[in-house]
């Protein structure tokens, strides 16, 4: 019993979160405080530190799914926050009521309206995204190039493309239903949680009730043995990186909606090294092999969840960076051959006095 | 007289790895101006004994003696320092970089405090001028041929390291004839000169080419040093392989021959199936219920055989055929669908999938064979294991073990039983028995016999001549990646060796 526990992936992102969460409610009882709140045109919703968390947290959430599975086939998305701000660009400017106007002028700009039919611009989105994600597959295992450095192509020159979709603009939408993706609520919770959840689920069917997971797994683990058993590696590399860019292109419809802008240069600033580090905080291994979406997912609420600490005990936003380094250092520390050594030895020794191992 | 030449004097040299004895009691001299070939199969201890004389490893027991003075050779930088240079068959040079900076690199003259190009230049031209090859040293390293980059190596392990002991690995392995002729010139030169040389190679023409002395080393055991031209190519063989002729002459064949009365019927044909570069074009035929022996040195191509079957690598020659069907499309995918499996030759590498437990090992080309969306129910995978786990007596607690935690044996055999759940028509074997024990040996031979037996047609491919006999029906030996001869199964082993040595 405490062997299974010591050595489920889910141990330490869960011991992470209660420890910052036990800081915080020694430093700050207000913390946990919820309350309901009547929006003008929500309606009552649930508001708090925990929801913002999660509310917040949806968009790195989506991104750690998808950089799992590129992670678990040994390989590392670099551009998932460029691809957030691809997706988030062509949002804006479909929306914009301008488009396709002679004559444009300010009122046309800030109109709450737009000529193209939403379904039609999640799909844009989507379809940006998730192209984005096809074309890092393609480097990946068909050019065959590393994943770093493919990656890092679309991670510089996705902005840059984002920028060239939105003119050089930061585009502020002012378009009010499209910000239900990103401030919304259904029954009193963030319709934020309620994507995550769907594509969680969708992720876990496709990838545990399909071959799919064991491929990409058995890819990362030995793609050389893997391929000898008759199984398209390439295939499977491809399938990983374009749900991974697929995951980004939600997360940049969330964060758009939610900040009602589009900018080239922040939208999902840093997002793929937070993702990294979410998956790596989940006992996913960087050169690929076992994986768990689920522990990935607490491990982005574990990043969100410290980040509103920090927030909440006054360190400015630019000191932030600075603070998140040493969750990084604690958790590579955690994670290293050494710590995990020491806690066998210790929970061998207490096992044995008490005679209650396992 | 003769020991006083000595360069390099090894004597009782001992080294063992956790579960294994890589050398034993190894003894082994260089004389001043000579070439002397390391031979030995994959295993024997060549390179073990290269990597203690380099100080890669440290020996267990055991003494080196440099010139008469006993040394210990701390690490690869010490025996450089030493005069012990070693020349890789991957050339580990800078290809970007120009020739004369390869060769002065860490040693390059300054003047004012910079490099000296125009004395760099000079220093490097004379050094290359040493070999006799004409070589603008100006020019990148890259511009050059594998062939001159790796004289370029060698001049800098004589000029910059004063190597006065050289260590060729395998350096003819990517050459062509010319090439190797090439080289071949500069190491006479070179033995001219006093440089003691120690030459490992599969090629047994060009040891007979170049070599002086030969010294065999078999599974860690010094077979003996003998005299080139007073040891003759099959007998060279046998003490690789580990027979003595005598013995081979009074052994006589004992397999059954009830088999070869059934029906044959032609299950695979290759007909000059070939790819440019890996192997000559190749004819084979493999009836049903056959077992198909492979024989052949390392590198003789029988893996460039299996492999071209299998799909690994797509032949630019000639066609295959299985079951009366044409191969278009090569790929393991495809040659499973076509029911063709491969034990691959590097478990390690190729075989296991070391962090999956022995289920998915198992079930892992069968679920290939399904696709991506019909996956096999954890009750089926586990009938499927089960099954396996027993009919092959794979030794594990429960199938939910990491492949990993196996033995050699074990892991060969989870293997096999991926193959076997896809229910193939054509098993190739390709080395089923290296390095597992004796036990699991004779038990896996046992089971690619009652393979045949039950309708499967299976290639067996191993270095081991007995194992090859003792179970085949028919042989082929391969020779420097051709076809050299086909045997019915009742020839012996003698013919065998002598066709591999090239005298037949």
């Amino acid at each position: 019993m405490w062997k299974r526990i010591r050595e489920s992936r889910l141990l330490w992102p869960f011991v992470a979160w209660i420890i910052i969460l036990a800081f915080d409610a020694i430093v700050e009882p207000g913390f946990f405080r919820l309350g309901i709140i009547e929006d003008p045109v929500y309606g009552k919703h649930l508001y708090g530190n925990l929801v913002d968390i999660f509310n917040n947290g949806a968009p790195l959430m989506l991104v750690a799914i998808g950089m799992t599975l590129v992670i678990a086939t040994g390989g590392v998305d670099l551009s998932v926050g460029a691809v957030i701000a691809i997706s988030a660009a062509m949002g804006a400017v479909l929306i914009n009521p301008a488009l396709g106007n002679q004559l444009i002028t300010n009122d046309i700009l800030t109109k709450n309206a737009t000529n193209t039919p939403l379904p039609l611009i999640i799909l844009a989105d989507l379809a940006a995204g998730t192209l984005c994600g096809l074309w890092n597959g393609i480097l990946v295992s068909r050019a065959k190039i590393q994943p770093m450095v493919a990656t890092l192509i679309l991670m510089v020159a996705g902005r840059g493309i984002a920028q060239l979709i939105t003119n050089g603009q930061i585009m502020t939408i002012y378009y009010t239903p499209y910000f239900w993706f990103g401030n919304g609520y259904i029954l009193g919770l963030p319709v934020s949680i309620y994507i995550v959840a769907v594509v969680f689920l969708l992720a876990w069917l496709l990838v545990r009730k399909t071959a799919i997971g064991l491929f990409v797994e058995s890819v990362g683990i030995n793609a050389k043995s893997t391929y000898y058993s008759g199984i398209n590696e390439q295939n499977v590399k491809l399938l990983a990186y374009t749900f991974c860019g697929f995951c980004g292109a939600i997360a940049g419809l969330i964060l758009s909606s939610y900040v009602h802008s589009a900018d080239g240069n922040n939208n999902g600033l840093n997002y793929e090294l937070d993702a990294i580090l979410a998956v790596v905080m989940g006992g996913t291994l960087m050169s690929g092999g076992r994986f768990s979406m689920f522990a990935s997912v607490i491990g982005a609420v574990v990043i969100w969840t410290f980040t509103v600490t920090v927030y909440s005990l006054g360190v400015p936003a630019n000191a932030l960076l600075a603070a998140k380094a040493v969750l990084v250092m604690v958790v590579i520390l955690l994670y290293s051959d050494y710590t995990r050594r020491f806690m066998n030895r210790l929970f061998e020794r207490r096992g044995t006095q008490h005679g209650t191992a396992d | 007289m003769a020991e006083a030449q000595d360069i390099i004097r090894m004597q009782g040299i001992a080294k063992s790895f956790p579960g294994v004895i890589a050398l034993e009691a190894v003894d082994f001299s260089l004389r001043k101006g000579e070439i002397h070939a390391l031979m030995g199969e994959n295993g024997a201890g060549k390179s073990t004994l290269i990597k203690v004389l380099t100080g890669v490893e440290q020996p267990d027991r055991g003494t080196i003696e440099l010139d008469g003075k006993p040394i210990q050779v701390r690490s690869p930088q010490h025996s450089q320092e030493l005069g012990i240079s070693t020349v890789y068959q991957e050339v580990n040079l800078c290809t970007n970089i120009s020739v004369a900076e390869n060769i002065m690199l860490g040693h390059e003259p300054h003047r004012f405090g910079s490099i000296d190009w125009r004395k760099m230049n000079e220093l490097a031209s004379k050094a290359i001028n040493r070999l006799s090859i004409d070589v603008d040293v100006t020019q990148p390293l890259g511009n050059y041929s594998v062939a001159i980059q790796q004289m370029v190596a060698i001049t800098r392990a004589l000029e910059v390291l004063s190597a006065k002991v050289l260590i060729l690995d395998e350096p003819t392995s990517s050459l062509d004839i010319h090439e190797t002729d090439l080289l071949f010139a500069v190491m006479r030169n070179l033995k001219k000169e006093g440089i003691g040389i120690i030459f490992i190679t599969h090629f047994l023409d060009q040891v007979y080419q170049i070599a002086d002395r030969i010294t065999v080393l078999r599974n860690g055991k010094l077979v003996g040093t003998f005299e080139a031209a007073s040891l003759p190519r099959v007998e060279l063989v046998a003490k690789m392989l580990g027979r003595s002729l005598t013995e081979l002459n009074a052994m006589s064949k004992t397999r059954s021959q009830e088999e070869e009365n059934k029906e044959k019927q032609t299950l695979m044909e290759a007909k000059g199936l070939g790819l440019t570069g890996s192997l000559d074009p190749v004819d084979l035929e493999l009836n049903s219920n056959e077992i198909l022996g492979l024989a052949g040195l390392l590198g003789s191509g029988r893996t460039e055989v299996a492999n071209l079957i299998f799909g690994v690598d797509a032949p630019d020659k000639g066609s295959l055929t299985v079951c009366g069907e044409k191969a278009e499309r090569f790929s393991p995918l495809e040659s499973l669908k076509r029911g063709v499996a491969l034990c691959p030759e590097n478990r390690k590498a190729e075989g296991i999938v070391g962090d999956l437990t022995i289920r998915e090992n198992i079930i892992l080309a069968l679920q290939a064979r399904c696709g991506w969306f019909k996956f096999l129910s954890r009750q089926e995978q586990d009938q499927i294991a089960d099954k396996y786990i027993k009919l092959l007596g794979i030794v594990t607690p429960s199938p939910d073990q990491l492949v990993k935690n196996l033995s050699g044996g074990n892991q060969q055999k989870v293997i096999l039983a991926r193959w076997l759940a896809t229910d193939p028509k054509v098993l190739i074997l390709d080395e089923p028995t290296r390095g597992i024990d004796v036990g699991a040996k004779t038990e896996i031979q046992k089971l690619v016999m009652k393979l045949a037996e039950e309708g499967k047609s299976c290639v067996f491919i191993s270095s081991e001549l007995e194992e090859v006999l003792r179970i085949s029906h028919r042989v082929v030996v391969m020779r420097d990646r051709k076809k050299a001869a086909e045997y019915a199964g009742d020839v012996d082993d003698q013919t065998l060796i002598h066709t591999m040595a090239g005298e037949l």
